[in-house]
């Protein structure tokens, strides 16, 4: 079994990350960038199956700059075979609609059997792609996975929505994303940093994928910034330390406010 | 005025999903608005009616056989049907699990424009131009759709309903899903909702408590405060992490995001990761034992104390003070 898992590059969470507010856009100087956590989870989901088949090759499959090579040599590092990169100049600041379709392409190339994305990107947030990428792709999407459970012609799993929790399956080939209910990624050995360096990491522009720009992605629906605000940091009000009356002073506070 | 549809989620019981006033009042922001919803077959009378009392103009009914046996695709048929039948200006729909799942079909399919988690909503010389709050609110962004139909997700609680009452207009169709590209529903495990607390991410008070109340029993403090305020009651990650509570209840990056008028945080650190979640309420209150605690840096009004003394003695003033 091929499972492709779709990894994202992202801003560090740990760090104060910035919009350039001019363009809208990720100001990718602010701050580190790293593969995001959600994107492990789903690097975890694979292996694991991976264990229990040694015949299951892991492929990650990522869009993004030059810089993205480093998360993916930590993917790899974890234990995944090989990795995808659609790297082109022509894809800088592409929505969800160009993402989606270069991500698609890409998977048509690769091949798969399962796809494996995490449910939503820590920067972005959208949670769209996977379930894009399945309709590109005319394959069933199984999304929001609170646990997985994959079998030689099937993903199956618990999904949480505002419906209720469901026991749901898709029969493969499937796209499917999980959410960070999953365990977290296993700790990489000293053999799987120094293998991850081997392992081949092909890059793919629009061109390899078969794609022209105009009019391919101009026939899209297109997301487009028109104003980008950043928001005064908030500052500090009262602090106090307690003294025996803080809760009778606090109350007090909240009614002066008219919160209470 | 143009149709704006708006995709209605039921629950696996039938009843609206309580996204649906919202979602009907964003929709009556841009033009008429048009309440999309999919239900077995001959069982829609009902959700009409009260899709009505929630400001819809119009109720498209989408019949159909496989609702309930698989994921998603009856919706997103849905939603097909009704743009070419209604032909919208934009489509609004919940930014839940299915209604994302829905969107990103949908935009797919009709080679629409996504416009993700909206907080606010607006015509502008006959552009939609949604507003979205960015990396915890630490940015306000505007954007607008080019080259297809708006289809923008709208963050739970942002936009409150609903709207004027009307007696809707009622059309019905049949649709039907290709299986070959579905997922299947094999069971319903439907979540105990015994909780009289609001929904977390429409609260207009949340009451939120972290790794400092120590373990799952005395996390019983939050509930305590929330109910003596009508809070909802949150959590950080680290009280999550620790089992203290459901994940649900999770506040920040990777959790809810809420933006109410009053936000009470008990013995949270602060993390960047929740204050992402948090930091755009109204009014933030923190009591933390740790005076370098980085919660305080936000905080209006902030207690360096022992919350175990501070909360109680709260709890008890405000009593007395809704008995005056």
């Amino acid at each position: 079994m091929r499972i492709v898992v779709l990894v994202k590059q992202v801003p560090d969470t740990y760090e104060e990350r910035k919009l350039d507010v001019t363009t809208g856009l990720l100001d990718r100087r602010a701050s580190d960038a790293i593969i995001d956590e959600i994107s492990e989870r789903a690097i975890e989901v694979a292996l694991k199956h991976k264990d229990s088949d040694s015949t299951t090759e892991v492929v990650l499959l990522s869009m993004g700059p030059a810089s993205l090579t480093a998360s993916l040599r930590k993917g790899l590092s974890f234990g995944a075979d090989s990795a995808v990169h659609v790297l082109d100049d022509g894809l800088g600041g592409a929505d969800l609609g160009w993402t989606s379709t270069a991500l698609a392409a890409a998977l048509a190339t690769t091949g798969y059997d399962l796809v494996i994305a995490g449910n939503e990107s820590t920067d972005g947030r959208g949670g769209m792609i996977p379930a894009m990428v399945a309709e590109r792709l005319r394959v069933p999407h199984l999304t929001f996975l609170d646990s997985v459970e994959i079998t030689v012609d099937r993903a199956s799993g618990l999904r949480e929505s505002e419906s209720g929790t469901l026991t749901v399956h898709a029969m493969l080939p499937a796209v499917i994303s999980i959410t960070e209910r999953v365990p977290e990624v296993r700790f990489p050995n000293f053999k799987g940093i120094l293998g991850a360096k081997k392992k081949p990491i092909t890059v793919l522009t629009l061109g390899d994928l078969g794609i022209v720009p105009d009019p391919q992605l101009a026939s899209v629906g297109r997301s487009v910034i028109v104003s980008t605000i950043e928001r005064p940091p908030r500052a500090a009000g009262v602090k106090v330390v307690d003294e025996g009356n803080a809760g009778s002073e606090l109350a007090e506070f909240l009614a002066t406010e008219h919160l209470i | 005025m143009s149709n704006i549809l708006a995709l209605i989620e039921v629950t696996s019981t039938g009843s609206l999903v309580n996204t649906a006033p919202g979602l009907l009042a964003a929709a009556a922001k841009l033009g008429t608005p048009v309440a999309v919803v999919t239900v077995a077959p001959g069982t829609g009378t009902a959700l009409a009616e009260e899709l009505g009392t929630l400001g819809a103009s119009q109720v498209f009914v989408a019949e159909c056989e496989q609702v309930g046996a698989v994921l998603g695709s009856p919706q997103l048929e849905a939603l097909v049907a009704a743009t070419t039948a209604l032909t919208p200006v934009a489509i609004v729909v919940a930014n839940s699990a299915d209604g994302r799942d829905a969107a990103a079909r949908l935009a797919v399919r009709i080679h629409g424009g996504l416009a993700v988690d909206a907080v606010d909503l607006r015509l502008d010389a006959d552009r939609v131009v949604v507003t979205h709050s960015i990396f915890g609110g630490a940015y306000v962004v505007e954007s607008v759709v080019e080259g297809g139909i708006p289809i923008v997700t709208v963050r739970s609680g942002a936009i409150q309903g609903p709207v004027a009452a009307t007696t809707p207009t009622v059309t019905t169709e049949t649709v039907t899903v290709d299986e070959s590209m579905s997922s299947v529903i094999d069971a319903v495990h439907e979540v105990a909702t015994s909780s009289t607390r609001p929904e977390l991410r429409e609260a207009t008070t949340v009451v939120s408590g972290g790794r400092g109340l120590g373990s799952k029993e005395s996390f019983e403090l939050v509930d305590r405060l929330a109910d003596a305020l009508g809070a909802a009651v949150g959590a950080s990650r680290a009280a999550v992490d620790a089992g203290y509570v459901p994940q649900s209840l999770q506040v920040g990056q990777t959790g809810s995001t809420v933006s109410p008028q009053l936000y009470i945080a008990l013995g949270i650190s602060g993390a960047i990761q929740h204050r992402a979640g948090m930091q755009t309420a109204k009014t933030i209150v923190a009591i933390n034992k740790d005076p370098d605690a980085p919660i305080f840096e936000i905080a209006d009004y902030g207690i360096v104390g022992d919350v175990f003394t501070v909360v109680p003695q709260l709890i008890d003033a405000i009593q007395n003070r809704a008995k005056q």
